[in-house]
C-alpha cells in the first residue's frame, strides 16, 4: 500500500511553509482579490436560491446514505457500466491507479494523453508517472495549463492558478507558446489557450478525465466544467479513461438535480456552469468507443472507517471553504503542502495518509466555523479538525513539558484558592512582557502560543476579587 | 482482468465492508431521504419563457422569437446577423427549419477537421431550464452527435416553449428516460473563470450561442 496525496508526505509543516507565503505580497494580493470576487458572487447566487438550506440537507443525506452502503453502490455502478460497454478497474492506491492508466495508454501505442482537470490525478501524481513512462500529459483546463506551462503547483481546488494574475499569465503564455504579441485582456489569454490546444484536441487518441459524480443505477459519469475542454476530452478521443475516487457515487440520475444546483453556485457563483457532460459506457457512433473507469481507494476506506470524520468523504470539491477561510486567504494554497488546500485539505490530506503525514494541517485553522456555514454538503469541518488534533496528540503524546504544565494547570483550576494564588503570580510575572496592554511574545515553551497571536494582559483584579469588593461596598 | 486486479477489487470491497458495514434496507433508506427543496416551479408559462430569454441575454446569447411556421425565417435572421453561411445540420433537424440561401451540410459522420472548418451547427434540444438558462441536449441515434455541438465555433439551437421548465429538478425528470444516452447541459457559451475569477466568454467550446425560441 502506498497512499499518495501529491507530494504532501514530503511537505514542510504548515507553520513553516506559510511563512514564505506571508512574505509574498503579490501572491497575497492575488489570492485576496480572486477570493473577494468569488465570495461576492457565491453570496448572491446562494441568496437568490430560496431552497438552499433544503438542498444542503438533501445533499448531505444522500452522501451519508451512500457512505453507509458504499460497497453495494460501487458494485451496482460496476455492473451497469460494464453492461453499457465500459471496463471497470479497481486501484488500492496511487501507484496501482497510475500503472493501470499507463497500461491502457501503452496498449494503444499512444505517446500523449489529453487531460481535463482532475484533482484525483494530481492526488496520485499521475503526470510524473506518465512522463516517466514516456507519455506526455496535456493539461487542457486553462488554470491547469497555466500551472503546467509554468512548472507551478495548484493552489486551489477549483481554480488551481488562482495565485496568478493576468499580467503573470500573459508573460508565461508569451514565453511558453512562443507568441510575439498577446493582448492584455482575459479574453486574449483565453483565445491564446484555444489556439494552442485546438489541434491537440483534434488529434488526440486518448483522453483522461476524473468525474464529479458516478451514478450507481446507470453506471454513468458526470463531468462539470466551463470551458468545453472537458467535453473535448470525454468526446473526441477514441479511448477514454476516467479516474474516479470511490466516494463520488450518487445512487440515481435524479440525484443530480440536487448536486448540480449546489456545485456551480458554491464553486464559481454561477447559477449553472456552462457545461455538464453525462455519459454511460460506450455509445455507438458517438464519442470514445473504448471506455475505462479506474475506481480509486488511496486511503478513502481509512477515512470511511472513522465515524467521527467520515463526513470528509461527502465533499464535492467546490472550494467554497477555501474562499471563505481567513487562514487560506492570508497564505494561499501552497502553504498546505498538498493539492488539497484550505479547510477541506486540512482534514482530507492527513486522513488519506492515515494521519502519518501532514499532521500540522489540522492546526492550520482558527476554528471560526465559516467553512461549515458555506459547505454545500454541511461538513462540520471545525469539529473534524478538533477530532484530528486529538488524534495527532494521542498518536504522539504531548511533549513532557506540556504534560507537566497541563498537570499544574489542572491542579490550579480545580481549587479557587490555588487559582487565585496562581493569578497573583502571573500578574507579577507578566510585567516584563506587557506592552500597551498586550503580550506579544512569551518566553520558552509558551512562545508557541504568542507566535501567531497576541495575548491580552492579565488584569490587575480578577472577577472574583471585583465581585467581592463590590459586595462589601453594597452590603456594609 | 489479471489476478492482481481481482484482488484489488476484493480488498477494497472488504475494507469498505469493515469500515461502514452496509447494514439496513438500502432501498427503504434511500426512499426516506428528505427532499424538501423545490421540485416544481410556480411560474406562468409566459413568465417562464421571459426568464429563460433573460438568462440567455445575460450569457451573451441572442434570442430570436418566432412561431412554429417561422423557424426557417428566424434561422436565416440569426445566421445573417452572425455572418455564417456554411452550417452543419445535426441529426434530428427537420428540413422545414432550413431557409434558402445558405449552405447546409448534413452530419454524415463528418471528420473533426470538417467540423472545425464549418461556420457553425444547427440543432434542436431535449429540454430547457428557465431559472438557470440551461439547454439540455440528448445525443445518440437520431440526435446530434456530441462532437457536432462542440467543435464548430457557433451553435444555433432551436428551443420550443413547451420544452422549457422552470427548475432543474423538472428538467431532470423530463430527460430521465434518456439517462443512458449521453446528455450535455449548456448554460451559455463556453467560458472560463480561471483568470482572476472573472467569467470570460469563449474558450474551447462554441464561443457564440444563439437560440431560436419557438412560441
Amino acid at each position: 500500500m502506498s497512499v499518495k496525496v501529491g507530494q504532501a508526505a514530503e511537505a514542510p509543516s504548515f507553520a513553516k511553509a506559510s511563512r514564505g507565503a506571508l512574505g509574498n505580497t503579490q501572491l497575497r494580493h492575488n489570492v485576496r482579490n480572486a477570493t473577494d470576487v468569488i465570495r461576492a458572487r457565491r453570496a448572491h447566487a446562494v441568496a437568490e436560491t430560496l431552497d438552499w438550506p433544503q438542498l444542503r440537507d438533501s445533499a448531505r443525506a444522500i452522501k451519508d446514505h451512500v457512505l453507509r452502503h458504499l460497497g453495494a453502490y460501487l458494485e451496482q455502478f460496476e455492473a451497469a457500466c460494464t453492461a453499457a460497454g465500459g471496463k471497470v478497474h479497481w486501484a488500492r492506491d496511487a501507484d496501482e491507479a497510475n500503472q493501470t492508466v499507463i497500461d491502457i495508454i501503452r496498449s494503444h501505442g499512444a505517446s500523449e494523453v489529453i487531460k481535463v482537470k482532475t484533482m484525483t490525478s494530481d492526488e496520485t501524481a499521475l503526470n510524473p508517472a506518465l512522463e516517466a513512462a514516456g507519455i506526455s500529459p496535456i493539461e487542457t483546463d486553462l488554470a491547469d495549463l497555466i500551472i503546467q506551462l509554468g512548472g507551478d503547483k495548484p493552489s486551489h481546488i477549483v481554480v488551481p492558478a488562482l495565485h496568478r494574475n493576468k499580467a503573470e499569465i500573459r508573460r508565461l503564455f508569451m514565453e511558453k507558446m512562443q507568441l510575439q504579441d498577446l493582448g492584455e485582456r482575459a479574453e486574449d489569454l483565453a483565445a491564446a489557450a484555444r489556439r494552442y490546444l485546438r489541434e491537440r484536441f483534434l488529434r488526440a487518441s486518448v483522453g483522461l478525465s476524473g468525474a464529479n459524480f458516478a451514478i450507481a443505477e446507470s453506471g454513468s459519469l458526470c463531468v462539470v466544467e466551463s470551458e468545453g475542454n472537458g467535453r473535448m476530452c470525454v468526446t473526441l478521443p477514441k479511448v477514454l479513461i476516467s479516474l474516479v475516487g470511490i466516494e463520488k457515487i450518487v445512487p440515481t440520475f435524479g440525484d443530480l438535480e440536487v448536486f448540480l444546483q449546489l456545485l456551480a453556485r458554491s464553486a464559481t457563483g454561477e447559477r449553472m456552469n456552462p457545461y455538464n457532460s453525462v455519459w454511460t459506457g460506450v455509445t455507438p457512433g458517438d464519442g470514445p468507443q473504448e471506455f475505462h473507469v479506474v475506481l480509486l481507494d488511496n486511503g478513502r476506506t481509512g477515512v470511511l472507517a472513522d465515524p467521527e470524520s467520515r463526513a470528509t468523504l461527502a465533499c464535492i470539491r467546490c472550494g467554497a471553504c477555501l474562499n471563505i477561510c481567513p487562514v487560506y486567504r492570508q497564505t494561499g494554497g501552497h502553504a498546505y503542502g498538498s493539492i488539497y488546500a484550505g479547510p477541506i485539505g486540512a482534514i482530507l490530506t492527513p486522513q488519506l495518509q492515515a494521519m502519518k503525514h501532514s499532521q500540522s494541517l489540522p492546526y492550520a485553522s482558527t476554528l471560526c466555523g465559516a467553512c461549515y456555514d458555506v459547505c454545500p454538503v454541511k461538513i462540520d469541518i471545525p469539529e473534524i479538525l478538533i477530532h484530528l488534533r486529538s488524534k495527532v496528540v494521542k498518536g504522539h503524546g504531548a511533549p513532557l513539558a506540556e504534560r507537566l504544565a497541563m498537570k499544574a494547570v489542572a491542579r490550579a483550576f480545580s481549587n479557587g484558592g490555588r487559582l487565585e494564588s496562581a493569578q497573583k503570580l502571573v500578574r507579577i510575572a507578566q510585567k516584563p512582557f506587557v506592552e500597551d496592554g498586550v503580550i506579544g511574545r512569551l518566553p520558552g515553551m509558551l512562545a508557541n502560543w504568542t507566535r501567531f497571536r497576541d495575548l491580552p494582559e492579565v488584569p490587575a483584579e480578577s472577577f472574583r476579587q471585583w465581585w467581592a469588593a463590590r459586595r462589601r461596598k453594597e452590603i456594609p | 482482468m489479471s489476478a492482481a486486479k481481482l484482488d484489488a477489487r476484493q480488498e477494497i470491497l472488504e475494507r469498505i465492508h469493515h469500515a461502514a458495514g452496509g447494514a439496513g434496507d438500502r432501498a427503504a433508506e434511500y426512499a426516506a431521504i428528505p427532499r424538501e427543496y423545490r421540485r416544481e416551479g410556480g411560474m406562468a408559462p409566459e413568465a417562464r419563457l421571459e426568464l429563460f430569454a433573460a438568462r440567455l441575454y445575460e450569457y451573451g446569447a441572442s434570442v430570436y422569437r418566432c412561431t412554429a411556421a417561422q423557424i426557417a425565417d428566424a434561422v436565416a435572421q440569426a445566421l445573417t446577423q452572425r455572418r455564417r453561411t456554411a452550417i452543419v445540420v445535426s441529426h434530428g433537424v427537420p428540413a422545414s427549419w432550413l431557409p434558402d440561401g445558405f449552405e447546409f451540410v448534413e452530419d454524415n459522420d463528418l471528420s473533426y477537421a470538417a467540423l472545425d472548418q464549418s461556420n457553425g451547427v444547427l440543432t434542436g434540444c431535449e429540454a430547457a431550464v428557465a431559472f438557470t438558462g440551461t439547454i439540455i441536449l440528448r445525443h445518440g441515434p437520431g440526435q446530434p452527435r456530441r462532437a457536432v455541438t462542440l467543435v464548430p465555433d457557433y451553435h444555433l439551437c432551436v428551443v420550443r416553449a413547451q420544452q422549457i421548465v422552470e427548475t432543474l429538478p423538472e428538467a431532470i425528470r423530463r430527460v430521465e428516460e434518456f439517462r443512458a444516452a449521453p446528455l450535455t447541459t449548456i448554460s451559455g457559451p463556453s467560458a472560463t473563470s480561471d483568470i482572476e475569477m472573472t467569467r470570460v466568454k469563449g474558450v474551447h467550446g462554441p464561443r457564440t450561442l444563439d437560440v431560436v425560441l419557438v412560441l
